[in-house]
């Protein structure tokens, strides 16, 4: 080996400047981002915990802690019970029904026909287009006189003579009665969501391997059993980050129940969201607001668990 | 120009000595070949002198400048990777233009070397296409005109030849080596390949688990390994080892042949050697057996020239011999060769 | 039989994506019908409300267009939209090539944290936000909507962008420096044109978003000609109890259609990078 010669030292302006250095790069590159998600989520989270432990309102919005008074105010009235109760309820039926239509169409939509680009464009509006322009058209549809829907089933004589099934009135009212309003806004979670899981499901269904399938063809499994054994098994999570994603847009959802019903008739529509708008906002109570909001937060935790969840799982296959 | 030197470099990944106190240093435009099996460090090392990784430990000098801790644009070298890399996004010619416009080399002398280093490659038709557009030859044609076209001082090659298919690796070996020759770049070269090795290097050096086992001509570290690693890594089939005492005696499988033709000036070693199985590959005739007494044969290999018809049986047992030269000891324990053995 | 068989099952076929796309868009096809339907038309209970039974009109569009502030919502969406793509692109870019190439182990759980942040909604968000905004004196000022919507934006697309930027080789770029560009050059100048559909991505992304966003323009925006057409055209083409149901309609149609058009092109990978690439 030849002996080392002496070389020059290494002046310290020659070691290039910061833009080489990736250490100290990539904290200034990640630095933005993690100060704006601190200065506007985490700490407008914080605050909203701190509103929910105190009396504030917008006309004094000083923070003065009192307990946890809002939360069991809030417990105790009536209309938040409901508004809890039909989050739940909205949230799971709307939901479960999504399932199951997503995977229906995602099925008819994986075989190949004409004019596909067309027919997804139409399934696919309710999710693309904005929601609150969307739910208008429904508002429409549901309108207590001019409703295309009523004039439907006047047409079919279902609606508007003694001896009709719906009644003798000229109108249903969809939005004026507890139980059709009901109905309605989940109608409508049920339509705006089912694009999204549509897509999920599309995506889950094309990346089972066709040699898988085929193998079980040949091993002779029927098609009933190769569902059972392989198709279903095998997109179990894609379904599964369907139906989270979907809980998480429709629990915390206030635009379909604003546009919609605001709430009514007489509170029956309530859902968390809106009750958190219409006290915290339109009323003022910061606190009870923050309080109300802070309820949907243990349901969100979970399903975030079961989304980081899945994903792991997903990502060993 | 063109002096690699390394001193005591070392690279850990956690717990991971990937590079472990490595001293190694190029002569001028000589064509050093880095070899070792996957895993052994020779990649990190090149990574190291190209300036892309940094070295937990030691010293870097390129052309008496320590350069060890400056990015790879200051060190003047030119790398090729394994997958080329080409910017999928530029033309061939843009590809090979990129290195002199990062430097803001003018537009008219751009053209000009472009040029130059696609003539070298014989690639001046494939200039508008794009990287997707080529064969894998060509590919590597267009990475290797990149690599030269600013006249590095070093020159480091990632196991350029791997993606090729084997009919076209044979002929690019060759083009890669007339050309070193011609422009004279020392060249820093790794690969897992033996063959590639052998027919490349001026010197290879031979790596396992980040250390430097042996620096050598291909000469050298064939006919006179380090230690038994680099004698069972280089050669196809490996050195034969066998155990006597506390030595282990080693020898090429060409070297082993039935004692009527062997010639020994300085005397011969014979053995009983029991056939077990015979690979008739045309040129050459592998016989695989067994040396020594039943409780610890030991498992040796023959490779005998094909034009040697000798009946040779599965089962039997004849006497062969290798000649007293051709014998290598190692110390059994720390597998080295007998000092003054080796060069 | 095999023939009627196939016959049968495209019929089946066919019948069932009808079904689906009519539930999909049948409320924007009131949209169309009642842009263009005469008031005395509309507004007969018995008339066929699928059909046209009086000639068509332009008259809601011209109220739509001229009478109220629907232009200013959709300059107002268009201002806080692309001021909400730069910021985004801003941060998000930068932040998601330094996680997915340079930091290892930390890098994932931080992406992994910042994407998690996604998931707070803004129902939790916008009670202390609007003190926020007043506290800025940015009440019923665009500047408001502006500061706040990259909170739903920068989470997503840093993501997003991760994902993309892993499968850009790392090969190339290290070539680009060893080509003479400094480690943040490799990044400008080879990495981000190679990600450009990732980017763009979270140009359309950021945008749509931003234009659907409904709550914090509910809540920090009451002037009418602040508005956004998301909040406008439900709030204020309502007069009390009175719907102006043709320029309602037409403007939830006009304000809907392109913005579906385009995202329908993104949808795919809006959501591969939404279910956190389990969808490959």
């Amino acid at each position: 080996m030849t002996s080392p010669s002496n070389p020059t030292p290494l002046a310290n302006a020659d070691r290039g400047g910061i833009l080489d250095r990736e250490g100290a790069l990539a904290k200034l590159l990640i630095a933005p981002a993690v100060f704006y998600i601190a200065a506007m989520i985490g700490a407008p989270f914080v605050l909203a915990l701190l509103y929910s432990l105190s009396d504030a309102t917008t006309g004094d919005p000083g923070l003065r802690l009192i307990g946890f008074q809002n939360f069991r105010a809030a417990l105790a009235d009536p209309v938040f019970r409901l508004a809890l109760r039909n989050t739940f309820v909205f949230t799971l039926l709307s939901q479960t029904i999504v399932i199951v239509l997503s995977r229906v169409l995602a099925n008819a939509l994986l075989k190949p026909f004409r004019g596909k680009w067309l027919v997804r464009f139409l399934i696919m509006l309710p999710w693309t287009a904005p929601i609150s322009l969307g739910t208008i058209g429904w508002l429409w549809m549901f309108d207590s006189i001019f409703s295309p829907a009523d004039w439907v089933l006047r047409y079919l004589g279902l609606l508007g003579t003694a001896s009709s099934l719906f009644g003798g009135q000229t109108n249903m009212y969809w939005l004026g009665i507890p139980g059709l309003a009901i109905s309605s806004v989940i109608l409508v979670n049920v339509w705006r969501i089912l694009p999204l899981a549509t897509v999920i499901q599309l995506a889950g269904l094309s990346s089972i391997p066709k040699d898988l399938i085929e193998a079980a063809e040949v091993d002779g499994a029927s098609p009933w059993r190769r569902t059972l054994m392989i198709t279903i098994p095998l997109t179990l999570p894609i379904v599964s980050i369907a139906f989270l994603f979907g809980v998480v847009f429709t629990f915390t959802d206030l635009v379909v129940v604003y546009v919609l019903t605001r709430g009514g008739p007489v509170h029956t529509t309530q859902v968390l969201s809106s009750w958190t708008f219409f006290k915290g906002i339109e009323g003022g109570d910061l606190a009870q607001g923050a309080a109300i909001s802070l309820f949907m937060f243990p349901v969100l935790a979970v399903v975030a668990i079961f989304i980081l969840r899945m994903a792991r799982r997903t990502e060993v296959v | 120009m063109g002096r690699v030197e390394i001193r005591a470099i070392s690279k850990h990944f956690g717990a991971v000595r990937a590079v472990d106190h490595v001293d190694l240093a190029t002569r001028e435009g000589e064509f050093l070949v880095l070899l070792g099996p996957s895993g052994c460090g020779k990649t990190t090392l090149l990574r190291m002198i190209a300036g892309i990784e940094e070295p937990t430990s030691g010293v870097l000098v390129i052309d008496e400048r320590v350069v060890t801790h400056l990015p790879p644009r200051m060190r003047n070298i030119a790398m090729v990777f394994q997958s080329y890399a080409l910017y999928p996004h530029m033309t061939v010619y843009k590809n090979i233009a990129f290195p002199l416009r990062a430097r803001g080399v003018d537009e008219e002398a751009v053209r000009r070397k472009v040029e130059w280093a696609a003539g070298m490659f014989k690639i001046g038709r494939l200039l508008d296409r794009k990287p997707r557009e080529l064969s894998g030859g060509e590919r590597q044609r267009v990475a290797l005109a990149r690599a030269m076209v600013r006249e590095p001082s070093v020159f480091l090659l990632d196991e350029p030849l791997s993606n090729l298919d084997a009919l076209l690796r044979a002929s690019a070996r060759e083009e890669l080596r007339q050309f070193q020759r011609r422009a004279g770049v020392t060249t820093i070269y790794v690969t897992h390949d033996q063959v590639e090795a052998m027919g490349l290097g001026d010197r290879i050096v031979v790596m396992n688990q980040g250390k430097v086992r042996q620096v050598g001509t291909p000469l050298e570290i064939y006919q006179w390994p380090a230690d038994t690693f680099v004698a069972t890594f280089v050669g196809s089939p490996p050195m034969n080892l066998l155990e006597q005492e506390d030595v282990l005696l080693g020898f090429r499988p060409e070297t082993f042949r039935p004692v009527d033709a062997v010639e020994g000036s300085e005397g011969v070693v014979t053995f009983p050697f029991e056939v077990t199985y015979t690979e008739y590959l045309g040129a050459e005739r592998l016989v695989y057996g067994n040396v020594g007494e039943k409780s610890h044969a030991r498992h040796v290999v023959s490779r005998l020239p094909g034009s040697l018809t000798l009946p040779l049986e599965t089962g039997k047992t004849y006497p062969f011999a290798v000649a007293r030269r051709d014998l290598r000891r190692f110390h059994r324990k720390s597998g080295l060769a007998f000092s003054g053995e080796s060069t | 039989m095999a023939n009627i068989g196939k016959i049968a099952r495209r019929g089946g076929l066919y019948t069932l994506l009808g079904g689906f796309a009519l539930f999909g868009a049948f409320p924007f096809y009131w949209m169309v019908i009642a842009t263009f339907k005469e008031d005395h038309d509309l507004f007969s209970p018995l008339n066929n409300p699928f059909l046209f039974n009086e000639p068509p009109t332009l008259d809601h569009l011209r109220l739509l267009f001229f009478e109220t502030h629907f232009v200013g919502y959709l300059l107002n969406t268009l201002l806080v939209g692309l001021a909400v793509v730069v910021i985004t692109l801003a941060t998000a870019v930068p932040a998601a090539y330094a996680l997915a190439r340079w930091a290892r182990g930390w890098g994932e759980t931080l992406g992994i944290g910042i994407f998690l942040t996604y998931l707070v909604p803004p129902t939790i968000l916008f009670i202390p936000l609007s003190r926020f905004a007043s506290f800025f004196g940015l009440q019923e000022s665009l500047w408001s909507l502006i500061l706040v919507y990259p909170t739903f934006t920068i989470p997503f697309c840093t993501w997003l962008l991760m994902g993309f930027f892993k499968t850009i080789p790392k090969d190339i770029e290290e070539q680009a420096m060893i080509d003479g560009l400094s480690r943040l050059g490799a990044m400008t100048k080879v990495v981000l044109p190679l990600g450009i559909s990732g980017i763009l991505t979270v140009v359309v992304f950021s945008f749509t978003l931003s234009m659907h966003e409904f709550i914090y323009a509910l809540t920090f925006i009451s002037v009418s000609a602040k508005k956004t057409v998301s909040i406008g055209v439900p709030t204020e083409l309502v007069r009390g109890d009175v719907f102006q149901w043709g320029p309602l309609m037409a403007g939830a149609l006009i304000a809907s259609i392109p913005v579906a058009v385009v995202y329908t092109f993104f949808l795919d990978r809006f959501v591969a990078g939404f279910t956190m690439g389990a969808v490959k």
